[in-house]
């Protein structure tokens, strides 16, 4: 192991220590016993006990997570779709127009797209519920499954393609008995993503979310402007443990699948 | 082996459909070209390949060989031209639905299936059977000696056993045509001298016809019963392994198979014999040439480096002697490469077997000695 110098020592420190202060305030916070966000009142796990009789948050909690896995769904097998056209379609008409269009939501600011849809929606549907807003989180989120696929699928070894369809298999039968399963571990990727980024948005579903509809961010961000309780920083703990279980697990599995597959082909050589 | 595909000794076995006139071909190109923009990758081309032919598409890389075979494939289809299969124009006809199998450059196996499961995969698009299918990926394994590993990834095997299993899943649904794409270029050498001789097994045993695209003379010269040298997009020759080497009909042709030594002169023609005058100071070489060639013309002149035999004195039967002074030897164990500079500035290379122990040899650096070669033992190019 390489030993550290000083200077980047200290810029790692302060690199972690920017990313993750506010995080561990919010941890040790959501153990405080006192009523006060802001004066530590001793070591309790109270607000746990009391955030699971809120019906309120967790009525939220509920609503995020129906929304956030239609939403990833849909946006998977969209987005999966659009690259795949986008890499694999050659150079059909207008095809600059439209891997231009299919990655313009990425930076379109959240503001703008809010209010377009909801202008949309008004016209199409009038009122606004949970179906709205999984349709604005799909419209963001298959963007960045389209990224995710679509640099997949440039490092798939094209041949692979060919020779299904040289042993007879139509292109449908080629995507779904090669293509995807090679592709796999990145759609899935892709899925995760849009999960997380439907779960953690706050500015288009608060354009588009109607009465019944309220998710979790809504709720936090609503609970919050009458003053920050400890049930919040609770709530919030339990949802960073998730999705540090989540990512470990992932990376955990991914690696050991590395590393068995390197002792195979060093078996077989 | 009453019907074996080789030449042997009896002349009226001999393969050779192609010098019958009444041979159907089972591949016709017909004024073929294609063109990538402004590139023509295969410039109006028109050739016929017979069934049961082990055929070598042979050239450097961009020469329109691998373009060549992707058409006959279905993964590119012509800008001007026809490609017919058993008589019929295969050009509309998409990969999927063409009796063609290809064996893919990098293997392109399935990484997700079982070596079983990859060589299944066309058979389960024929729509056959459960029964066939497992007899037939059966007699694939044991053609290819891959049973005992069926249930592997293709990841847990070797690059020969992989290689192995790609042959097994073209030929599994007993292709009309089977293409070969540098099918053995990611192998070492020994390995790879070892799957030619089973490739051409395979291919007497299974009757099926062979293209193969390489750019490894040695590895076409070995397989194939015709080669078709290419360049540019055109095929300079299209003749047997013998034939383009003994017999080349370009400089270009010489020069790519094998070593050659390439002489320049103006001919002197009497009858079919040809006498090319090299150099002032230097006597003539004399061949005999089947070409019309004029009188006074610049020719090439071509000689095999092991068709002319290094020795003390000129050897009276043959009618080329040349003196010269040996500058280098390569010494390879079973034969000695000697470059031998002649008075007139040419450095010419001769191949001698090295019949006695290294310390009995005859010659050594510096000595003068005879070169001699018959007048049938080159071959006079005009081009």
């Amino acid at each position: 192991m390489k030993k550290l110098s000083w200077f980047n020592l200290t810029t790692l420190t302060l690199g972690f220590a920017f990313l993750y202060i506010p995080m561990i305030v919010l941890i040790v916070y959501s153990f405080n016993g006192g009523r006060l966000v802001t004066v530590w009142a001793g070591f309790s796990t109270k607000w746990y006990g009391t955030l699971f009789h809120n019906e309120a948050f967790l009525d939220a909690a509920w609503v995020t997570i129906r929304v956030a896995v239609a939403t990833a769904t849909l946006a998977t097998i969209l987005g999966t779709l659009a690259g795949y056209v986008l890499v694999r379609g050659g150079r059909f008409w207008g095809r600059t127009l439209f891997s231009g269009m299919a990655y313009a939501p990425l930076v379109m600011p959240d503001v703008i797209l809010g209010l377009s849809l909801l202008l949309l929606f008004k016209v199409m549907f009038g009122s606004m519920g949970m179906t709205t807003i999984i349709l604005a989180h799909t419209t963001f989120a298959m963007c960045y499954v389209s990224v995710v696929v679509s640099s997949r699928l440039l490092s798939f070894d094209k041949s692979l393609e060919e020779a299904a369809s040289d042993l007879g298999a139509t292109p449908f039968d080629t995507f779904m008995s090669v293509t995807l399963p090679i592709i796999f571990p990145a759609v899935l990727s892709g899925w995760l993503l849009a999960f997380t980024l439907s779960l953690d948005d706050l500015v288009i579903a608060s354009f588009v979310t109607g009465p019944g509809a309220t998710t979790l961010p809504i709720k936090i961000y609503s609970a919050v402007r009458l003053g920050v309780s400890p049930e919040i920083n609770a709530l919030s703990t339990i949802m960073i443990g998730i999705v540090t279980v989540g990512v470990l697990t992932a990376s955990l599995l991914n690696k050991r699948k590395v590393v068995q597959r390197l002792k195979d082909e060093k078996a077989a050589n | 082996m009453a019907q074996s595909p080789r030449p042997s000794s009896n002349p009226t076995n001999v393969f050779a459909p192609w010098n019958d006139p009444n041979a159907k071909p089972l591949i016709q190109f017909k004024n073929v070209t294609k063109r990538f923009g402004d590139f023509t990758a295969v410039d109006d081309l028109t050739i016929d390949i017979y069934e049961r032919e082990f055929f070598a598409l042979l050239g450097p890389s961009g020469c329109g060989k691998t373009t060549l075979m992707r058409m006959l494939a279905g993964f590119e289809s012509p800008t001007e031209g026809s490609i017919l299969l058993g008589g019929q124009d295969i050009v509309p006809v998409p990969p999927n639905k063409r009796p063609v199998n290809m064996m893919f450059q990098s293997y392109a196996l399935f990484p997700h299936l079982t070596v079983w499961d990859n060589i299944a995969f066309g058979l389960r698009r024929d729509g056959l059977g459960k029964d066939a299918i497992n007899d037939r990926v059966k007699e694939m394994l044991r053609l290819t000696r891959l049973d005992k590993f069926a249930k592997r990834k293709p990841h847990q095997i070797s690059g020969g056993q992989r290689q192995r299993v790609a042959l097994a899943r073209s030929l599994a649904k007993a292709p009309k045509l089977l293409l070969l794409d540098e099918p053995l270029g990611a192998l070492d050498k020994k390995l790879r001298n070892e799957t030619q001789f089973e490739l051409m097994d395979i291919q007497e045993k299974t009757g099926t016809t062979f293209v193969i695209v390489t750019h490894d003379q040695e590895e076409a010269m070995t397989v194939a019963s015709r080669v078709a040298v290419m360049d540019h997009g055109k095929m300079v020759q299209v003749d047997t392994p013998a034939g383009i080497y003994e017999a080349p009909n370009s400089v270009y042709v010489a020069d790519f198979i094998g070593d050659v030594n390439l002489i320049e002169g103006n001919a002197k023609v009497e009858g079919n014999t040809v006498t090319i005058h090299f150099a002032e100071c230097a006597a003539p070489i004399t061949a005999v040439c089947e070409r019309p060639i004029a009188d006074g013309q610049r020719v090439s002149y071509a000689i095999r480096p092991e068709k002319i035999s290094v020795n003390r004195e000129p050897l009276d039967d043959r009618a080329n002697h040349v003196k010269g002074k040996i500058e280098d030897i390569g010494y390879l164990g079973n034969v000695s490469t000697y470059h031998v500079r002649l008075p007139s500035g040419e450095l010419v290379s001769a191949l001698m077997t090295n019949s006695r122990r290294l310390a009995r040899r005859d010659f050594t650096w510096e000595d003068e000695v005879w070169l001699s070669w018959t007048d049938t033992a080159g071959v006079v190019l005009t081009e």
